[in-house]
């Protein structure tokens, strides 16, 4: 099949819903000429001028909140911003309208909103743009987190994000970006709350996230040379979460770690492995390793950034603990 | 208002510092010893210096993303600064900070920012420390047009003014916040009438005029320090690269390269440099060796940050919180 990138994928999925539906139209900082900070929006400009594909003004608060009102008011809006650490300084808007709305006022509106951010540390860019904070999201009732891992993943789930009444907080790992994988032309939706088991094992059930499933999968191979065989479990979406797919996978190695970008304390990985510990605890034959970015702000210097993005080698760690 | 020739060196002196740092890190990042990215402030050099030289070491300042050229006027060191950018342990911020996050407490410089507009509500309540605690320093907040558009710079601006705070808030506008021109993202002509509605003067100069900014800084700097409140300055200027060093094409995807060199014409370097030789204020050959000490200072400053350890493992797990015992 085909193979593309994470970036293209999404590309296609927005491309294809501006095609099929009038409601549909893009904003943020950088999307049009420049095409966004990642490229994911590159080249829609051309196909669907400037009242779709919309620059901003640097107003986050707005950006997030007129992307609200726009939701309301009938449309579908498809909004950016730059780093999930710029997240902060239009929380209220996300938090307490975008996700709110809908509850608070006995359901009358909704807000078919997708926020699309960046998160995750890599090149030097320190404390202010590393952060992979999502926990928060899934923390807020009335918010879809999506965390897309491969391309085949991305357009389906951004396809499903595009269309669903809620309001989706849609993830994209910087390090997963530029990864090619097979995606088929024609168009498709994956479930929310639908995990994926992109490798199956006997041993040790790893649940990653993003840029941790590529290292976890390259570790499962590793370890399959030393006799360790392991299953990696990859969520795709935080909230709704399918907890059976975990389960079942913990069942059948009774053995579990979870490995999220995100700063370990009270991030998605202690809440899946609180979830195992309260209902199927009686499966496990370890206790349950978390692997993660330490409790610490991202520094810059090249040596200490490389010890405070989780990979391989933590990943090697745990499951030398583990096992 | 009459400028003394010896402020007039200084300035030609302190934006050559900055020319000449900012020309050199563009030079080592391309060639890969510099990590991370960085933001050039190249063609801007006119608006710290007109600004800093009418400020005091015990004043404060506050920059954003595009900094070095604030921190170099406030009397930052090629060598720590250069230490910064390359992520080593002896840099102003121990390796932890680099080029978007630079800070030097002692000579004020509280920080500059990775976050756009990060710094315009936090120099409002760094004004009113100054005037709680009845001292005569003031606070300096730099940052560019796209700031101008942030909740933050208005809430920031409203408050300094009700609090009367010691803050002089300088708009560098250069025209683009990345790739997005101002005519995509305000409806104003001048950012500066923004100062009316709080109450504030507004005054917009040519950013690329040191002796304009110069000028108009101390009016604005002299009346905080007399107990006036804050002002608002905007400086139109331009900067010469892409957006972050290693954009692609240097900014040439959303401006022109006309655009590019009839702003490089009004270099405020040469400018000055130009009419303080016509004036008979400083020789050719004074230049060239003020450019030289500057290129030596730069060898010395590089030399420094190579020989200089990276971080110890343990920093990683440091300065998150202050040990209270
Ligand atoms: C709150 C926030 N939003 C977006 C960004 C990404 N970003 C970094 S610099 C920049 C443009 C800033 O424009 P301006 O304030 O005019 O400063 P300039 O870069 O032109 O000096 C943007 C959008 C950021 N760092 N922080």
């Amino acid at each position: 099949m085909r193979q593309i990138t994470f970036r293209e994928a999404l590309n296609e999925s927005l491309r294809y819903n501006m095609r099929n539906d009038d409601r549909v139209f893009c904003w943020g900082e950088d999307i049009g000429v420049l095409g966004g900070a990642f490229g994911v929006t590159a080249g829609l400009i051309n196909e669907f001028g400037p009242g779709r594909v919309i620059d901003t003004p640097l107003s986050e608060i707005a950006i997030v909140g007129a992307g609200i009102g726009a939701a309301l008011g009938g449309l579908r809006p498809v909004v950016e911003i730059m780093y999930i650490d710029f997240t902060p300084g239009c929380m209220d808007m996300i938090i307490n309208q975008m996700a709110k709305i809908h509850y608070m006022f006995g359901g009358q509106s909704k807000v078919p909103m997708v926020l699309r951010i960046v998160t995750g540390a890599m090149g030097e860019n320190a404390a202010q743009h590393s952060q992979s904070f999502y926990s928060f999201f899934v923390h807020t009732p009335g918010l879809i987190v999506v965390t897309p891992t491969t391309p085949y993943d991305a357009k389906g789930l951004l396809n499903t994000s595009i269309a669903s009444e809620n309001p989706v907080i849609f993830v994209e790992n910087k390090r997963t970006v530029n990864i090619k994988g097979e995606v088929p032309e024609e168009n498709y939706t994956i479930p929310f709350g639908n995990a994926d088991v992109k490798r199956q094992g006997e041993d040790l059930t790893i649940v990653a996230t993003q840029a941790l499933v590529y290292d976890a999968l390259k570790v499962a191979e590793e370890m399959e040379k030393e006799g360790v065989s392991i299953e990696v479990v990859d969520p795709r979406t935080l909230k709704p979460l399918d907890k059976e797919t975990i389960f079942n996978s913990v069942r059948k190695t009774g053995r579990l770690i979870v490995a999220d970008e995100g700063c370990i304390h009270c991030g998605i990985a202690s809440e899946i492995s609180a979830l195992v510990a309260q209902e199927i605890i009686e499966y496990l034959d370890a206790p349950v390793i978390r692997v993660g970015s330490p409790d610490t702000p991202c520094p810059f210097s090249p040596p200490l950034e490389k010890a405070y993005i989780p990979g391989k080698q933590e990943l090697r760690e745990a499951i030398a603990k583990i096992m | 208002m009459q400028i003394d020739n010896e402020t007039k060196i200084r300035m030609l002196k302190e934006m050559l510092k900055i020319r000449s740092f900012e020309e050199k890190i563009q030079e080592l990042y391309h060639a890969g010893y510099i990590p991370g990215s960085m933001h050039l402030s190249t063609g801007q050099e006119a608006v710290p210096v007109g600004v800093c030289l009418n400020l005091l070491k015990s004043d404060y300042l506050l920059s954003s993303h595009r900094g070095h050229g604030h921190v170099l006027a406030k009397g930052g060191e090629y060598k720590y600064m250069m230490a910064e950018l390359y992520g080593k342990k002896t840099g102003y911020c121990g390796g932890k900070g680099g080029s978007m996050h630079f800070a030097n407490v002692k000579i004020g410089v509280l920080g500059t920012n990775g976050i756009v507009g990060g710094g315009i509500c936090i120099a409002a309540g760094v004004g009113f420390s100054i005037k709680y605690q009845k001292s005569e320093k003031v606070t300096v907040c730099f940052f560019g047009d796209g700031a101008a558009n942030t909740g933050a710079f208005h809430e920031g601006l409203n408050f300094a003014a009700v609090l009367k705070a010691p803050v002089v808030f300088i708009i560098e506008n250069n025209q683009y916040a990345i790739s997005v021109p101002r005519k995509l993202s305000d409806c104003v002509e001048d950012l500066s009438i923004r100062a009316a509605g709080y109450n504030m003067p507004g005054v917009t100069v040519d950013g690329n005029d040191v002796m304009a900014v110069y000028e108009t800084a101390k009016t604005a700097v002299e009346r905080a320090r007399s107990g006036g409140g804050p002002a608002l300055i905007e400086c139109r200027t331009y900067r010469w690269h892409g957006h972050h060093a290693g954009e692609p094409k240097d900014g040439l995807v959303y401006r022109s390269q006309e655009e590019i060199d009839s702003w490089k014409e009004k270099c405020p370097i040469k400018r000055l440099r130009e009419a303080l030789i016509a004036g008979n204020i400083i020789t050719e050959k004074e230049v060239d060796t003020l450019e030289k000490e500057f290129q030596q200072e730069l060898e010395r400053a590089i030399d420094f940050a190579e020989k200089s350890p990276y971080p110890d493992a343990e920093a990683l797990y440091e300065n998150v919180y202050i040990d209270e015992g």
